[in-house]
């Protein structure tokens, strides 16, 4: 799976670089580097929810450093076993 | 006539301005039959001429000045070219004693003459051509100001000596020296060395997109933006080139966060170095010390850089830089940008495509832009890079680094003629072909000593204060996600 973590201006405010550094722990940590390629973008036009993410074809909303293992397993874990 | 003040330094800009904003509003709204025809027409109505010696030969300029705009001499590689019928023929006399010479009796001009060239001829001044060296100590020394230096604008602007006056009168640029830096372009009081436009490759990008449907145009704009649209603030004119079209908006500074971390780590393995990002300082350095360029930093250029790393995120992407470079014009084609941009628009270009578009940024919402560090956006000032490379270098655990910033071609000259001969006491030499750096580049809408403060105050309001997370982008884009070399505290 890809996720891209949006690093666009506007993230990049809300911290993306947080979210990334977040994301990165937790690929290792539930031992998953093989099935997801983190990867950067620049604005997903959702400017008002951010951090957002693209989970492949999801998008997800509203991410920060301290919800973001929480999404991780609600949005992205669970979407890796298919 | 306010409005027009507002916008440009001078009133040759707004010609060219005029023009580009004429064709970019056709090429939308259809709105002349023939574009050689009405708009000179619209822009010189007459009946009277206001520029030249009639409407005829002004509606003929303009009709070059469109040329101009749609891309000019394809068969000239040269990015800046003279309009030959718009050339003034500027009088070439060299020291001219002029009627104001009361005919004194001290004849300071005599005594300051190293050449003893100047002779009391029935009481007046009088100049011998074939021993004067045009020192213009005596233009100096008369009491009077009698005695003026008549040199042409354009060839006193050109530092590199590429221009020259042909058999009819005309300037001539010479394409093995000049380096494009667009001095003369600005300084031409008849506007007759123009730069080329990219105006129509960059419309067709935008179009052929549909709006982001077939792929995103991203606009990466050089740091030095943030002192040109005086009436509107930074935010509001990203939102008003997303109104153009644009995807989005990213700072070419963030390039130059890595482009600066590049060159740390190169000058270690080198020892000695000179920035690449003005693409007329390299040239300059090609053409002048070839034996030198070896030197020349292999990092691509903050443009080019951040366009690779846009690409990597987004390969459909298209990447249009903005900038107010006329030599970036020339560089986004050679190889060793691997096609990253697409096409080049100056701040000129832009003011002209936002109105002929009606975009009123002044009245837009704002839109945020941050993505850089404040070193990537202090690159935009001569200094800056300087300033950078020491602080990045100690970050990042590297010693040593004696920088030098080369303001202008001159000192850029006197530096290198230096390290040629091995008296250099630096070790890193930064390269701005323009006096002052990009903030003065030729194709900015105004110039003035403001612009430093405006770049300074820009750079202090970036959110990062290290390069550290735009390297880790990079090297996230690259696909190692390895961490980055930690940065010291």
């Amino acid at each position: 799976m890809v996720v891209k973590v949006c690093v666009g201006s506007s993230c990049h405010l809300r911290g993306s670089y947080d979210v990334i550094e977040e994301m990165k722990r937790l690929v290792k940590k539930y031992g998953v580097e093989d099935k997801v390629d983190l990867q950067a973008s620049f604005c997903m036009g959702n400017c008002q929810n951010g951090v957002s993410m693209l989970a492949d074809e999801v998008l997800v909303h509203n991410a920060n450093k301290d919800n973001c293992e929480e999404l991780f397993l609600t949005e992205i874990y669970p979407r890796l076993s298919k | 006539m306010a409005d027009n003040k507002r916008l440009f330094d001078t009133a040759v800009q707004k010609l060219k301005y005029d023009v580009l904003k004429a064709i970019i509003r056709n090429e939308y709204e259809h709105c002349y039959d023939n574009i050689y025809m009405d708009i000179p027409k619209e822009i010189s109505p007459g009946p009277k001429a206001t520029m030249r010696c009639c409407i005829f030969k002004e509606r003929a300029i303009v009709q070059e000045r469109i040329k101009l705009a749609l891309g000019g001499d394809k068969s000239n590689p040269n990015i800046v070219e003279v309009i030959d019928i718009a050339c003034d023929e500027c009088p070439i006399g060299g020291i001219f004693v002029t009627p104001a010479c009361r005919g004194c009796i001290v004849h300071r001009c005599k005594e300051v003459c190293p050449r003893d060239a100047i002779q009391i001829i029935d009481h007046k001044a009088v100049v011998d051509k074939s021993k004067c060296i045009e020192c213009g100590k005596c233009t100096q020394a008369c009491p009077y100001g009698a005695i003026i230096h008549q040199k042409r604008p354009c060839v006193s602007s050109c530092k590199v000596k590429a221009i020259t006056v042909g058999e009819d009168k005309k300037a001539v640029i010479d394409n093995k020296k000049c380096i494009s830096c667009g001095a003369c372009v600005y300084q031409c009081p008849f506007g007759a060395i123009v730069d080329k436009s990219l105006i129509m490759e960059s419309i067709d990008i935008l179009k052929k997109s549909d709006g982001g449907k077939n792929y995103h145009v991203y606009a990466v704009i050089a740091p030095s933006i943030v002192s040109q649209f005086k009436y509107a603030k930074i935010e509001q004119v990203v939102t008003g080139i997303r109104k153009l079209g644009f995807h989005q908006v990213v700072e070419a500074a963030l390039g130059a966060d890595i482009t600066l971390y590049h060159e740390a780590e190169e000058w270690k393995e080198k020892g000695t170095l000179t920035t690449s990002c003005c693409p007329s300082f390299v040239m300059f350095v090609e053409k002048n010390f070839p034996e030198l360029a070896k030197y020349v930093s292999h990092s691509v250029s903050p443009m080019v850089e951040a366009a690779m790393l846009i690409k990597r995120t987004d390969p459909k992407g298209k990447v249009i830089f903005i900038g107010p470079c006329a030599s970036k014009k020339l560089e986004y084609k050679l190889p060793k940008t691997e096609g990253a941009i697409d096409s080049v628009l100056s701040f000129e270009e832009l003011q002209a495509f936002l109105d002929a578009r009606d975009i009123d940024v002044g009245s837009l919402e704002e839109t945020s832009l941050d993505n850089a560090s404040f070193y990537g956006r202090i690159f935009a000032k001569s200094g800056g890079i300087a300033q950078g490379i020491a602080d990045v270098a100690a970050e990042y655990g590297v010693e040593g680094v004696k920088p030098i910033a080369m303001n202008g071609i001159d000192e850029c000259r006197a530096a290198l003629m230096k390290l040629k001969m091995n008296r250099a006491t630096e070790n890193f030499f930064e390269g701005m072909a323009c006096d002052g750096g990009c903030l003065n580049g030729p194709l900015c809408l105004t110039h003035g000593p403001k612009n430093a403060v405006d770049v300074d105050k820009y750079g202090a309001s970036a959110k990062e204060k290290t390069i550290d997370n735009s390297v880790k982008l990079y090297k996230l884009s690259l696909g190692n996600q390895d961490e980055a070399p930690q940065a010291k505290e």
